[in-house]
């Protein structure tokens, strides 16, 4: 699409787009310009370059600019462990953990993850394999249908980091103090990861077995 | 989601000069909300500057006794830096009662004070909104209105601010550091960096056409009491219904800041100075010229509920 793009810079389609694009610019008041800049003409799809370590492998990618760290995962690197689940940051179930850090995977832009190493629950373990937090949260049921699992599991693990890190949460007692370890913390920093199923008191057994495992 | 060119900035000065060069250009920071945006066409930028690698990322101490913030600092990193736990906990607890963890990894300080309301019906394309489409009119005002606004509203638009972080902002007296699209370096108090929706809800804040924030500057830390107190419908990343940043002095008298009563983080001084008087005396003066709707009328009686329960909380630690 972007070469054909290039070989035909003005295909009837692009001659549409930048028509409704004048109408729309001209159609908003000076005051939505001032604030609003993006209301200019919109481009021909953008294919960039990407190169993204993914649970240890390099990958190099072509990719359209719009195309989300989730949607690069699951739809160009068959990684579907990752679920799509509101697609706006606010179910979880696309958490995936960066450079160390958990993020909803469906929120970044993959082309802005250049040269980052992006962990999924394909990388935390493997059925041969199971990670602790994987083992756990098959002993204690965390689960019914499994849809949000994957997010609840990468959620999980970083959120032991966090922890160690001594992250504060809005639960924490002391904000000077290190983190206690307890259901009420749990529960808080599980918050952005939803459960349809309400498997969440499993969820919150198995969290604890590996958190209590490691101290 | 509508294409979009992309680069990435090296520097600060780099991300203006990209802006000036490409119009419809957008800064990205954490996209948390952005990417949001785009996704409805809400937004539609047609060229992304990644803003990502400005080193903007260090909080300093300042000559005065504060603390600069790099616009770049994410949310977690600043809720969790010793020094605002230890100085501005009122900040930490903002930021901390704000989001999912996920979210607050991501989500930066410059990206937080641009935060766009999360009414309804700004998010709803199919329905009238002078923020999202100026003229086209107000959904909200004859809709279901119980997240919405009470003080400083408009004929044209009740949206409320949804961040938690700028409230803090607000009662911390924190200043807005940007480089304006000429090059030239600006501070805007924060008291001024939001404005009232008026006739035109679609400008949302005091900057201009390509002018980056780099940096929140707090003043020496004020001492005192530092609570935030919020409610909201369920007891964990949900956004205020009411929340109240307040830092109480042992003598009675503090500081307060308010989020979701308004398109901006509200402060009353001559409110505020009734703190001694209690609760009641501080909600009567605050909330004298407050427009309520039939859906959002109990925010009256919360808003004192809240100073009650600051006023409460720090009486019980002295």
């Amino acid at each position: 699409m972007h070469e054909s793009a290039d070989r035909l810079p003005l295909t009837r389609r692009h001659v549409l787009q930048i028509g409704a694009a004048d109408a729309a610019a001209a159609a908003v008041s000076p005051g939505l310009l001032a604030q609003q800049p993006q209301t200019a003409a919109q481009t021909a799809p953008v294919i960039l370059g990407t190169s993204i370590t993914v649970n240890g492998e390099q990958h190099a990618l072509e990719l359209d600019t719009r195309t989300t760290l989730l949607d690069a995962l699951r739809e160009h690197l068959k990684l579907t462990g990752t679920k799509k689940g509101c697609d706006h940051g606010q179910c979880g179930a696309c958490t995936v953990i960066v450079n160390g850090r958990r993020i909803n995977s469906c929120l970044s832009l993959a082309v802005m993850h250049d040269g980052d190493s992006v962990t999924t629950i394909e990388g935390i373990g493997s059925p041969e394999d199971l990670h602790p937090m994987q083992r756990a949260f098959i002993k204690h049921d965390g689960f019914q249908c499994g849809y949000c699992t994957p997010g609840q599991i990468c959620s999980a693990v970083a959120m032991l980091d966090e922890f160690d890190a001594g992250i504060p949460s809005h639960v924490s007692e002391n904000l000077e103090q290190a983190p206690a370890i307890n259901d009420t913390e749990i529960r808080e920093r599980m918050s952005g990861n939803i459960c349809r199923c309400g498997a969440y008191s499993n969820i919150l057994d198995a969290i604890n077995e590996v958190a209590g495992a490691r101290t | 989601m509508k294409a979009f060119s992309y680069e990435r900035a090296q520097s600060p000065q780099a991300a203006i000069d990209a802006a000036a060069r490409k119009p419809g250009s957008h800064f990205i920071a954490g996209g948390t909300n952005l990417l949001d945006l785009m996704k409805l066409e809400i937004e539609t930028p047609a060229h992304l500057i990644d803003i990502n690698a400005l080193k903007l990322d260090q909080i300093e101490s300042t000559p005065e006794g504060g603390l600069r913030i790099g616009a770049m600092v994410r949310n977690t990193d600043l809720a969790a830096d010793a020094r605002v736990r230890r100085d501005y906990a009122v900040l930490s607890r903002a930021l901390l009662a704000g989001a999912s963890a996920q979210l607050r990894n991501k989500a930066t300080t410059a990206g937080n004070l641009l935060q766009r309301t999360r009414c309804a019906y700004f998010y709803d394309t199919n329905l009238a909104c002078n923020k999202r489409s100026p003229g086209s009119g107000c959904s909200a005002l004859g809709g279901v209105s119980r997240q919405h606004a009470i003080l400083g509203t408009s004929e044209s638009c009740i949206a409320t601010h949804p961040s938690d972080m700028a409230v803090a902002m607000r009662v911390l007296d924190a200043v807005v550091e940007t480089l304006q699209a000429d090059g030239s370096a600006r501070r805007i108090p924060i008291a001024d960096f939001h404005r009232l929706p008026g006739k035109t809800p679609n400008v949302e804040t005091e900057l201009k056409l390509g002018e980056l924030i780099t940096a929140v500057v707090l003043p020496k830390p004020a001492g005192g009491r530092h609570i935030y107190r919020k409610v909201r419908d369920r007891a964990s990343y949900a956004f205020a219904l009411v929340s109240v940043a307040a830092i109480l002095k042992r003598d009675g008298s503090g500081s307060l800041a308010f989020g979701g009563v308004a398109h901006k983080p509200w402060r009353d001084v001559d409110a505020e100075s009734a703190l001694p008087e209690g609760a009641k005396a501080v909600a009567s003066r605050m909330l004298k010229d407050a427009k309520t709707t039939k859906h959002n009328a109990f925010k009256l009686a919360l808003v004192e509920g809240v100073i009650a329960s600051v006023i409460r909380e720090a009486g019980a630690d002295a």
